[in-house]
């Protein structure tokens, strides 16, 4: 995830300091993980090296005097390119699960029961994401984050019930791959 | 010790099988008064007929059901139907509304059938409607609702007689999925407000997610948590 083009997204709404930032970003994205002031600054400093944004001055309403950032044109030009470029799909996910199914196998454990242990946690996980989306009073991007969380796990759960109903072929050659 | 509800259905080594094919093969499961249960597993895996051995639609051909604390699969038919409309409620996941009746009156059908006046139940019907957000729809047939309203009709006749236990057998098979939001978030919803159990089948984990917890079936034999800890 790019915290600069989000940042700069942020900033296409008009000048804003960091403090501001952090708490929009955080309002947007509730789910992911909340910014941290040191990284939102370092960020920013980092946008103003590249001339994407610049220093638009400083306001102290009442406290502690803050710096105004706005987007410059050519950060404008950054974050649309960045917006409108399709994200690559993952060519293949790191799969711990797998990983354990064969090494059950091959060290004359239980996949099957590891299998069933595994959907019982995933399927803990969606109830508790469940209870969050349609918790009252839960706002629209809470509900899109907990969806998207819900159906990866549940596409999880399909593959582990296909490999389950495989186990028998998978166990067979696992064995025969090892042996030759 | 278990927070978990005391067991208010409970079956035991139920087995059925349709036509020589085994479909259950000892089956056992416990539903906690006010306790919302998924039952889950792939097709073929005896899922509804466990449903149909609970409801009392059939009757297992060995194995025991009781319904708290009393055996109902040896009650005689008339006994059975009775604890059906009194105290069941049945979703199906196509509706199965009557097609000539209207939407307000397929849902006030189980209160005149015990006896309540139209009038009267026509009323509550409307109220029920209007909980699920089809009051709009009240005077349209079956034939004229989208498929979330007419499964927001059903589970209001389901729950219109104040069942103890809901029996909903794949609720939002035929659903998208925000559609099978809206009337998972109704069912639950209800059914936490009313006390009522329910015993939900499906196919689908983001579905199975609403419940307590999940019993999951393998070829007729219920895997997990089945029974209460």
């Amino acid at each position: 995830m790019s915290t600069r083009h989000i940042l700069l997204g942020l900033l296409a709404g008009g000048p804003s300091h960091g403090y501001d930032l952090k708490r929009r970003h955080d309002e947007h994205f509730p789910q992911a993980r909340p910014l941290a002031y040191g990284q939102v600054y370092t960020t920013l400093q980092r946008l103003v090296r590249d001339s994407l944004a610049e220093v638009e001055g400083t306001d102290s309403d009442g406290g502690p005097e803050r710096t105004l950032y706005r987007l410059t044109e050519e950060g404008s030009r950054e974050v649309a390119t960045w917006a409108g470029q399709v994200t690559p799909p993952a060519p293949f996910v790191t799969n711990e699960i797998f990983a354990k199914v064969v090494v059950a196998i091959l060290t004359d454990g239980d996949p099957a029961a590891h299998l069933l242990a595994q959907r019982a946690a995933h399927m803990e996980r969606m109830r508790e994401l469940t209870a969050l989306k349609t918790a009252p009073g839960s706002g629209l991007a809470t509900v899109l984050s907990a969806d998207y969380a819900l159906n990866h796990l549940d596409a999880d759960l399909r593959w582990m019930t296909t490999t389950q109903a495989r186990l028998t072929t998978l166990t067979a050659q696992t064995v025969e791959v090892d042996r030759s | 010790m278990s927070n978990r509800p005391v067991p208010l259905l409970v079956a035991r080594d139920l087995v059925k099988s349709h036509d020589r094919t085994p479909a259950l093969r000892g089956a056992a499961l416990e539903l906690g008064e006010g306790e919302i249960v998924a039952v889950t597993g792939t097709s073929g895996s005896g899922k509804s007929t466990l449903l149909h051995c609970l409801a009392g639609i059939v009757r297992p051909d060995g194995g025991s059901v009781t319904y708290a604390g009393k055996r109902v699969d040896t009650l005689p038919e008339h006994r059975l139907s009775e604890l059906r409309r009194t105290d069941f409620g049945v979703v199906f996941q196509f509706g199965q509304l009557i097609p000539e009746l209207t939407a307000v009156d397929n849902v006030a059908l189980p209160l005149m059938l015990a006896g309540t006046a139209r009038g009267a139940a026509q009323e509550q019907a409307g109220a029920w409607l209007e909980r699920f957000g089809v009051r709009k729809q009240e005077a349209a047939r079956p034939g004229e609702l989208s498929g979330g309203q007419a499964q927001r009709v059903a589970l209001a006749r389901a729950l219109v007689t104040g069942p103890r236990v809901v029996f909903a057998d794949e609720p939002t098979g035929a659903l998208d999925s925000l559609a099978s939001e809206q009337v998972m978030t109704a069912l639950v919803g209800a059914a936490r407000e009313a006390g009522a159990a329910v015993l939900l089948i499906t196919h689908d984990a983001q579905v199975a997610a609403y419940a307590d917890r999940e019993v999951r079936l393998q070829d007729g034999v219920t895997v997990g948590s089945g029974v209460l800890a």
